[in-house]
Formats: C-alpha cells, structure tokens, sequence
C-alpha cells in the first residue's frame, strides 16, 4: 500500500506540470498585448510598460514560465490587477461559499441517490426500469442554470419559500446559512443525482449475477438482505470512482450557480475576473479549482485500492 | 440500431430539428428579428405560439433559429474531438512509448473540469464561434483518447494483429483496418455523447455571456436576457430551455441506445408488465422457469459467439 501511495504521488508530478503548463498558457492565448488588454486600449505607454514590468511580460516566455512556476510552487500566486490585493488572499477569502455549497449538494446526491438505485435494483425486472433511465437520462441532460431558474421562479418568486439569492456565511446562525443555501445546492446536487443513482445501479446489477448473491438467495435469506447485505456492499467499491466524476461536475456547475444565485464563492469570482480581465485571479482561481479536483481525484485512487488490493498490484 | 423504437424517436427529433432550423426563414411567420415594441413580453397565443420576448421579438422563431448555433457547435465540436481522440488514442495505445508522453497530457488536461477549461480558453481567446468550438474541442477529446487507447489496448496482442504484423503489414494499414473497426462502437458512442455535452457547454458559457456576440441568438444567451424577466413572463426562460432539455435528451438517449445495440453482453430481460402494486410484480413458478431457459440459452449463443 505504501509503494502505491508513493507511485501514485508521484504520478502527479508530470500532471501539475502539464496543469500550470495550460494555466500559464492562458494569458498568452490572448489575442494581443495582455497589458494592453487590462489597460484598455488608450492606455499611456509608460503604464503599459510598468504593467509589463510587473508582469514579468517582457521577459522571453521560457523565463516567464520558470519564475512564475517557482513564485506557485512557493506559494505567492501573484497579485491581483484590479484591486492589487494579493491573489491568494482573495481566493482564501471565497473559498467558503463554495466549500458549504458542494458539500451540500454532495450530501443532498447521496441521500436521493442511494436510496433510488436500490429501488431501482429491485424492482429491476418491473416496468419502473426504463422509467428509471429515462429519468437519469433526463437529469444530465437539464442545463443546471435553466434548472436553478425553473426552482427559482417556482419556490421564490411564485411560491415564495426560499430566497431568490445571497449567501450568509456559517459563522452568522447555521439556520440562515442552510436556508440561503438549499436551492442553490440542490440544483447543483439535481444535475449529478441521476448519473450518480445510474452508476451506483450499474454496479450493483453486475453484482446481482454473482454467484456469491445466487448462494445467499439459496441459503434462503430475504431478497432486501440480498440486496442490502451482497449487492450493494459489493457495488460501493466501484462507486469509489463516481465520486471524482461527481466533484468535477460539481466544481463546474458551481461555476454557475454561483453566478445565478450570487454566492461570493470562486465560481463568481472566475467570472467576475474574466470580465474584469484580471489575469492573475484567473490563473490563480482555475490552477486552485484543478488542484483540488487532482487531490481528490488522489484520494479516490487511495481509497479504491485499500478497499480493492488487486489494485495495488496492478 | 434501429430495432428500439427510442433510439427511433431520438433521431427523428434530432433531424427533424436539423432540417427546421436550417429551412427556418422558408416557413417561419414571423421573422426572428423583427422588432415590436408594442408586442413587448406577450404571453403564448395563436399569433406568438411560445410568447414574445423583451424586444418584442417572436421567441418561436428564435428559439428555432437559435437552433442553428447550438447544433454547429455540437456537431463540429463532436467530430473534431472524436478525430483528434482517435488519433492519439490509437498512438497511445499501439505505441508503448509514446503512451507514457500522450497519457501524461491526457492526465494533466483531464486535471480540469471540462467546464472550467474550456471557460479558461474563451476568457482568453474571446467569445466567438470558432473559439467556442477550439475551446469545447479542447475540453472533450482528452475523454475519448482515453476510451480509444483501452479498446485498442483490449485488441492489441489478440492474433490477428501478430499475423498481420507477421505479414509485414504496415502499422497504419493494422491501426486502419484492423484495430479502429474494433474501436468503432465505443467511438461513435462517446461521439454522441460529446456531441450532447457540447450543446450544454456552449449554452452555459453563452449564459455565463462568455459565448458568441450578442447580435446572434442562441439558447444561452436567450436564458441570460430572460432572467430578470422571469417572474413577470416565465414563458421567455421556459421555451429555449425545453429546447436544450429536448435535444440534449435526445442525444442522451441516441448514445444509450447505441451503447445497447453494440454490446454484446446485454442479454434482453423479459419483464414483468406490471407496475403498480410493485410489490406484487412477483413471477409466478412458470414464468421465472420459462425466463431462466430463455437466459441459459441467451448465455450459451453468446458463449459460443466469444469462444
């Protein structure tokens, strides 16, 4: 386990560096001079040349990116252009909306999502089965954002239970925090919700023709046992690896959400940054959102192959 | 493919679209640009099927016309990166060496959501057609490399490839002609469904107002104009998200029925046609025996098929 913890740690070498690779490319997609872009276009000489300067933008780019590898592997993201606060202080600073909102919605998937599929597990052999796909079919296919719209003109605007937006942090009364966060974090969750249900039932219909399942049947043991006990604990290692694809959705339509629903999280400052072309924040934001998607990413792998040893060995 | 009648409906709804959107300015009534004021925000009648919109604009002829955008992007998007997958895919997985180096870029770039990354490439080439789709292509074909590289892995050392190696065939002719055919299905499964995630991807950053100049309609840019509208005409956000829900269903539905029709392994299950009390869906003695000898003999055809 130890020598696949450390090969596995080591693996991510090669992929940070291809990540800060694409992350430092983005500026430099940019059609025209960066400065000049951030400045707008009548902007003096002198400051577009100190703006250069602090960008390090009239360096040749291999030097470019070396120093600003070395400023992120140490930590120092920069600084941000439009409010010359310290980049990594801003991101710190939104971090926490963010957080609350997955961390919700990933309760509010495995609380819907488990419960659905081993229904729909055992009642496999009913008509409820292609009701079943249709519906998880019909869950990825919903654009969240018309989704949060359709919740908000139902639940806060014609029937008004919910806030329409606003976020309040969890330091000012955990009642306040939830109930500014259950839409949000439920649309967020809705979307991931039947993928998740669907791949959770995938695997546990592959354990249900195993023969370690027809065995327990023929000890006579009830068919929920069956399903509670053989199937469905056999069918939680595979779902080990829903998960990452979970967070990834969930980091992406976060994104979103944010935006709609004006939760000060770091899908709102990406967008903010974008429009604001603040170049640095951009980079910061999208290298901290891939970072935690590897990291977790990680930790599935670690957990898949304690759970699973033939991995290990793989 | 098209023995399922969903995999049917799923394709006539997505040609039925195609040939609407591109034939629009043939039969529309109204025009999707012409502008009245004193029409502004009207409810769905028999003159404005899915109402008015802000501008005063017919929001049938534009949620079809918007169609157009949607579907290029997809379908454009769907292809380039189902070729630039296959392309290293099958590198990466013919080619011991080049696997690691293609396999370590595939890794770092399947780091990002594919959201994030392409939301990153638009911020920074700027919003337009062509870059939407360099964005989203950019974002998708890691996906299918991966997928590429294990159907080719899973043929790779099975004999007819030695023998025509042996042979002295060249390695495009083997790549070309033995070893895609054998790829085929997964590719043309996950190419649907990238063609699916495309449309919702395009739509989202035009939402996000990321997308194509404001002049020219799509589905995103329609939702983000009607958002502050929503409480007093709902009918403006509803009619181009049912359009998105519609095709991207469809799509859905297409690359499922598709992954069906390919797979070998699904045996048909014979059900029970009864749903309500669910519980009472229970098989009499005959039943469950004349299922269990259809499935022994399901098994062995397939059996004898793999062996």
């Amino acid at each position: 386990m130890l020598q696949y913890t450390i090969r596995r740690l080591l693996s991510l070498v090669p992929v940070m560096l291809i990540v800060s690779i694409i992350v430092f490319m983005i500026v430099h997609l940019t059609p025209g001079n960066p400065a000049f872009l951030i400045l707008g276009e009548d902007a003096s000489a002198e400051s577009v040349a100190q703006l250069e300067q602090q960008l390090g933008l009239d360096k040749p780019i291999v030097v470019q990116f070396f120093d600003w590898l070395k400023n992120i592997v140490t930590g120092d993201l920069g600084q941000s252009v439009y409010s010359s606060e310290q980049v990594k202080t801003i991101i710190a600073s939104h971090i926490g909306p963010t957080f609350s909102v997955t961390l919700l919605a990933i309760f509010i998937i495995l609380l819907i999502a488990i419960p659905v599929a081993l229904f729909a597990v055992w009642q496999r052999k009913t008509l409820l089965d292609p009701i079943f796909i249709s519906v998880s079919l019909l869950g990825v296919s919903i654009p969240e954002f018309w989704f949060a719209m359709l919740l908000v003109l139902g639940f806060a605007v014609t029937i008004p239970i919910f806030p329409v937006a606003g976020y309040i942090p969890f330091a000012e009364g955990w009642f306040e925090w939830l109930y500014h966060l259950i839409l949000p974090a439920f649309v967020l969750a809705a979307v991931e919700i039947g993928l998740v249900a669907r791949m959770l039932r995938d695997g546990m219909l592959e354990a249900v023709n195993q023969d370690y399942t027809r065995t327990a049947r023929a000890k006579g043991i009830r068919e929920s046992v069956v399903l509670m006990k053989h199937v469905f604990s056999n069918a939680l290692i595979p779902t080990a690896t829903v998960i990452g694809v979970m967070i990834a959705g969930l980091l992406g339509g976060a994104i979103i959400i944010e935006t709609m629903f004006t939760i000060p999280g770091m899908g709102s400052l990406l967008i903010d940054s974008i429009h604001r072309r603040d170049y640095p924040v951009i980079q910061g934001v999208i290298l901290f959102i891939a970072a935690i998607y590897v990291l977790v990413n990680l930790c599935v792998d670690l957990l898949y192959a304690f759970l699973d040893p033939r991995i290990r060995y793989d | 493919m098209f023995k399922s009648k969903r995999n049917i409906l799923a394709a006539s709804i997505l040609v039925l679209m195609t040939v609407a959107t591109l034939t629009a300015s043939l039969w529309l009534p109204t025009s999707p640009a012409h502008i009245d004021p004193s029409e502004r925000l009207l409810s769905p009648s028999g003159q404005h099927w899915f109402g008015t919109d802000h501008f005063g604009r017919d929001i049938f002829a534009l949620t079809i016309v918007a169609a157009r955008i949607s579907l290029l992007v997809g379908i454009v998007v769907a292809f380039l990166a189902t070729l630039l997958g296959t392309a290293t895919g099958l590198i990466a997985g013919y080619y011991k060496k080049a696997d690691a180096i293609v396999m370590r870029i595939i890794d770092g770039m399947l780091a990002f959501p594919a959201l994030l990354l392409a939301l990153a490439l638009v911020a920074a080439l700027g919003g337009n057609v062509k870059n939407i789709i360099i964005a989203l292509t950019f974002a998708f074909w890691p996906v299918m490399t991966r997928i590429v590289r294990s159907a080719v892995l899973q043929v790779k050392n099975i004999q007819y490839i030695e023998a025509a190696k042996t042979t002295g065939t060249s390695d495009f002719v083997i790549l070309t002609r033995y070893v895609l055919p054998n790829a085929l299905s997964p590719i043309i499964v996950q190419g649907t469904f990238i063609f699916a995630k495309a449309i919702l991807a395009e739509a989202a950053l035009s939402f996000l107002g990321l997308g194509v100049n404001p002049a020219t309609p799509t589905w995103g840019s329609m939702l983000q104009e009607s958002q502050i509208y929503i409480s007093i005409a709902p009918w403006f956000s509803i009619f181009p998200g049912l359009a998105i829900v519609i095709t991207v269903l469809s799509l859905n539905m297409l690359g499922d029925g598709l992954r069906d029709a390919f797979d070998p392994h699904a045996v048909k299950q014979k059900r029970v046609k009864k749903v309500w009390p669910l519980w009472r869906a229970r098989k009499t003695q005959k039943q469950w025996a004349r299922e269990k000898e259809q499935k022994s003999v399901a098994e062995n055809e397939y059996m004898g098929k793999e062996v």
